[in-house]
């Protein structure tokens, strides 16, 4: 049993609308679809047809940075779009899904016998290849790589974020077949990370190297747990996977059909019924809740990362939540001045702190405009990690890759500095900024 | 919302395209004003902190407060006390009210002034208007004499927003802090007009040496420490009350606006300095006295903790605070041609905060390079 590891620093933001522990079947979604948008630089190149037959495994597209790398339907049906933004840009392949369900005959090999390789291109034919993450850059994992260890987070501390043991609390043998299957991709560790008091069955996995934490957001995120079991320096690569896509790739090499469903959580202020879904992968947001109010946005993912969806779109395939919070394009009379107390800051300019046990329904209004860096010391509150947030962003905005590597670029990810944003009070759009600049490093090396 | 209506319907005149669009800026620094926009998040993430730079200025500007109170009524306090017949028997009220007067129209010289060019500098440069000179603007009149003629507030005000800030590129980016500065300018440019002990008194024709000048000439004041705290010594409008500036550094302390480190670390350093001083035979008061007396309280409450000219980081933060605390005495007491030292001990520091910075960065850096000779 290995030490807990305890964060000070950090925030848990509490909003109203968390998931009630009840998982719903969603219907069969009248289109379901993939995009490439949901992955970082990949540059997609099709291999389907509007009006091509698919099956639940059947390659769409791939990428052309690693053309190994494909990108797979969830569904079996008829390819119905191809949607394309300007310059033609691909948005998503939507596919419409037969009423019965068939999987295509994947090759799937034993992960305790079959040699790294057969169990790499089994993933990547499978499409699963794309769940997994690799640092530094928070790309999708090179096939040709050999990480020094593979980092699992069997947590989320984001606002409202699904909880994990209820999520997997029948998926404990595709859970450790996941894990095992990632054992053999790595020389080094697979290092799990559990929260400390809530650890459900992931304390009893054998053959991982286990850990707890405890803290605030973002003690969660894989990127702050990799700082404090194993920190990355120059030259080192790791890969992480999420834990529901862990069972994800479990269930596959057990049954040998690729199975996209999961479990979503459906939250915020907004959701009719906040409370956990059954959903496939991909598939449309008017399947899983129905029609939308134009005043809500939806995102897909949690508040402070997700990607903003239309109310017609799709939930994203790696997307484990879905939040629904009001939009805020309203005007309000001498805001910045007023007490504002059904507003959150952790600011005691405000009076949240009077509250602290209270939920909060915030919209998405910025609360002021973008100014330079004038406050100092904030970030470095909200980020438990040895990095100066500020000043890796300014060497972000003036591109200077050397500064940039010096300061852990190759440690943090856009989702690690979310927290540092919401609190900013001069608005900076940090994980732009940092998202900006890991482009530049992959663009230069 | 008859209100809303009514800047709806001029806001074209003054968009691109309109016949105003030359006051762009302008307009949207007076409509923020009055609304917080609705601007919806883009990227990152979907929800914000409603605190804004705005929120975090007027918090200071409320800091500051109490002090410019105690500094008004201690300008009438202290014209009485010299005998002015204006003010035979007058209250409290009477007492305020008198140097309400006297500061008003610095107050109104420093912020048009400021304001204005801030207003054509966020213009030409088609940006938002910042919410720095707000507390700039107030600071500026509080570290001056009484007695200092407007035009030279006029003069280093714009000094220091142009020379200080805009030149750098504005707010965030300024090296020194522009209330100093314009201090300093004064000091520098017109000395005759900004020395002396006449300067000190709102009323012609009436002198007697500040509180530190006593000190650091003859080692004794002729007020006892309690006046000095309280404020009823003579000094400019923001400085001599420290009771005061203690209010508003709980203010700034309790919101989290001003950093405590700094602040700490200031008053840390001053006293350790006063105290070596003392026990070397160098100064024959008590250390504390420092603290108290002229604009070290002031100093180290608002204008050190400036966050854009202070030591940005935590570890920098305490040698940047305690350095200016300890410069301050080590002027005060070894220069007594220039007893007040916080000014300049605070500029200094401002040129070399980001040098406290590199090295604090730096080590971070060599923590990160260790990390691969481990392999």
């Amino acid at each position: 049993m290995s030490k807990n590891i305890k964060l000070c620093k950090g925030l848990d933001i509490k909003l109203v609308g968390k998931a009630e522990a009840v998982v719903e079947n969603a219907p069969l979604a009248k289109s379901y679809a993939v995009s490439p948008l949901d992955y970082e630089n990949v540059t997609p190149k099709l291999l389907v047809k509007v009006g091509d037959k698919v099956e639940a495994g059947s390659a769409l597209f791939f990428d052309k940075n690693n053309p190994r790398i494909l990108f797979t339907s969830p569904v079996s049906g008829v390819v119905s779009a191809i949607n394309r933004g300007e310059k033609r840009k691909l948005l998503n392949v939507a596919i419409e899904p037969d009423q019965t369900q068939v999987a295509k005959e994947l090759k799937v090999v034993n992960p305790a016998k079959a040699d790294r390789s057969e169990i790499v291109e089994m993933l990547l034919e499978s499409g699963l290849w794309t769940s997994i993450v690799e640092r530094p850059y928070g790309v999708i994992a090179n096939p040709d790589a050999k990480p020094k260890a593979i980092f699992v987070s069997a947590f989320d501390s984001a606002p409202l974020a699904p909880d994990y043991n209820f999520v997997l609390k029948s998926e404990k043998a595709a859970v450790e077949a996941g894990l095992a299957v990632l054992a053999r991709l790595t020389d080094g560790k697979v290092h799990l990370s559990a929260r400390k008091g809530d650890e459900g069955f992931m304390s009893e996995i054998k053959g991982v190297e286990y850990h707890t934490f405890s803290g605030k957001h973002p003690v969660g995120n894989v990127g702050v747990q990799i700082h404090h079991i194993d920190r990355i320096a120059k030259g080192d690569i790791v890969w992480t996977v999420n834990i529901q896509d862990v069972a994800i790739i479990g269930r596959f090499v057990t049954t040998g059909k690729l199975d996209m469903s999961k479990t979503i959580a459906v939250v915020g202020s907004e959701a009719k019924k906040p409370c956990y879904k059954r959903i496939i992968a991909g598939a449309s947001i008017e399947s899983i809740v129905g029609s939308v109010a134009s005043d809500v946005r939806v995102i897909s993912g949690d508040v402070l990362t997700g990607s903003k969806t239309s109310a017609d779109g799709y939930i994203a395939v790696k997307a484990n939540m879905l939040s629904l919070i009001p939009e805020g394009d309203v005007y309000e009379l001498l805001g910045w001045a007023m007490p504002r107390f059904h507003r959150f800051s952790v600011s005691r300019a405000y009076f949240s702190w009077l509250c602290p046990k209270k939920e909060y329904k915030l919209d998405t209004n910025l609360n002021g405009g973008e100014r330079p860096f004038v406050v100092t010391g904030l970030y470095e509150n909200y980020l438990p990690m040895d990095v100066y947030v500020s000043y890796l962003l300014k060497a972000c905005l003036v591109k200077d890759l050397d500064k940039m590597e010096n300061l852990g670029i190759y440690e943090v990810l856009p989702e690690d500095l979310a927290l540092c944003e919401f609190v900013d009070p001069s608005k900076i759009e940090m994980q732009q900024i940092l998202r900006d600049g890991i482009n530049l490093m992959i663009k230069e090396s | 919302m008859g209100l809303r209506n009514f800047v709806d319907k001029i806001k074209p005149t003054f968009s691109e395209g309109g016949k105003l669009s030359f006051l762009h800026s302008t307009f949207e620094g007076f409509e923020t004003f009055l609304y917080v926009p609705n601007t919806t998040t883009a990227k990152g993430a979907h929800i914000r902190d409603c605190n804004d730079i705005k929120r975090v200025m007027i918090v200071v500007v409320l800091a500051l407060i109490p002090a410019m109170l105690m500094g008004m009524y201690n300008i009438g306090y202290q014209s009485q006390l010299q005998g002015l017949a204006e003010l035979e028997g007058a209250g409290v009220f009477g007492l305020f009210w008198y140097g309400f007067l006297k500061m008003l129209p610095m107050i109104i010289v420093s912020y048009v002034t400021g304001l204005a060019i801030e207003f054509t500098f966020a213009q030409k440069r088609k940006h938002e208007i910042n919410e720095g000179f707000l507390v700039t603007g107030l600071l500026i009149p509080m570290v001056m004499p009484v007695s200092v003629p407007l035009w030279i507030v006029a003069l280093s005000t714009a000094f220091a927003v142009i020379i200080g800030k805009e030149v750098f590129g504005g707010t965030g980016m300024n090296v020194f802090n522009p209330a100093l500065l314009a201090r300093a300018f004064a000091f520098f440019a017109y000395t005759p007009q900004m020395s002396g002990e006449k300067v000190w008194y709102a009323v012609d024709g009436m002198s007697g040496a500040t509180a530190l000048e006593q000190l650091s000439t003859t080692g004794t004041m002729q007020w006892s420490a309690m006046d000095a705290f309280i404020g009823l010594i003579p000094g400019s409008m923001g400085e001599t009350s420290t009771a005061a500036i203690l209010i508003g550094a709980a203010i700034l302390l309790f919101t989290g606006v001003a950093s405590w480190r700094i602040m700490l670390s200031v008053f840390v350093g001053g006293l350790a300095f006063g105290y070596l001083f003392d026990a070397v035979g160098m100064t024959e008061f008590p250390a504390y006295y420092h603290l108290l007396v002229g604009g070290f309280a002031f100093g180290a409450v608002f204008m050190a903790t400036d966050p854009v000219t202070s030591a940005q980081t935590n570890c920098g933060k305490w040698i940047y605070g305690f350095m200016v605390g300890a410069l301050a005495v080590l002027i005060r007491v070894i220069n007594p041609a220039y007893p007040e030292g916080m000014m300049l001990s605070i500029l200094f520091m401002n040129a070399l905060a980001p040098l406290i910075d590199y090295f604090v960065v730096e080590r971070n850096i060599a923590r990160r390079k260790k990390l691969i000779k481990n392999i």
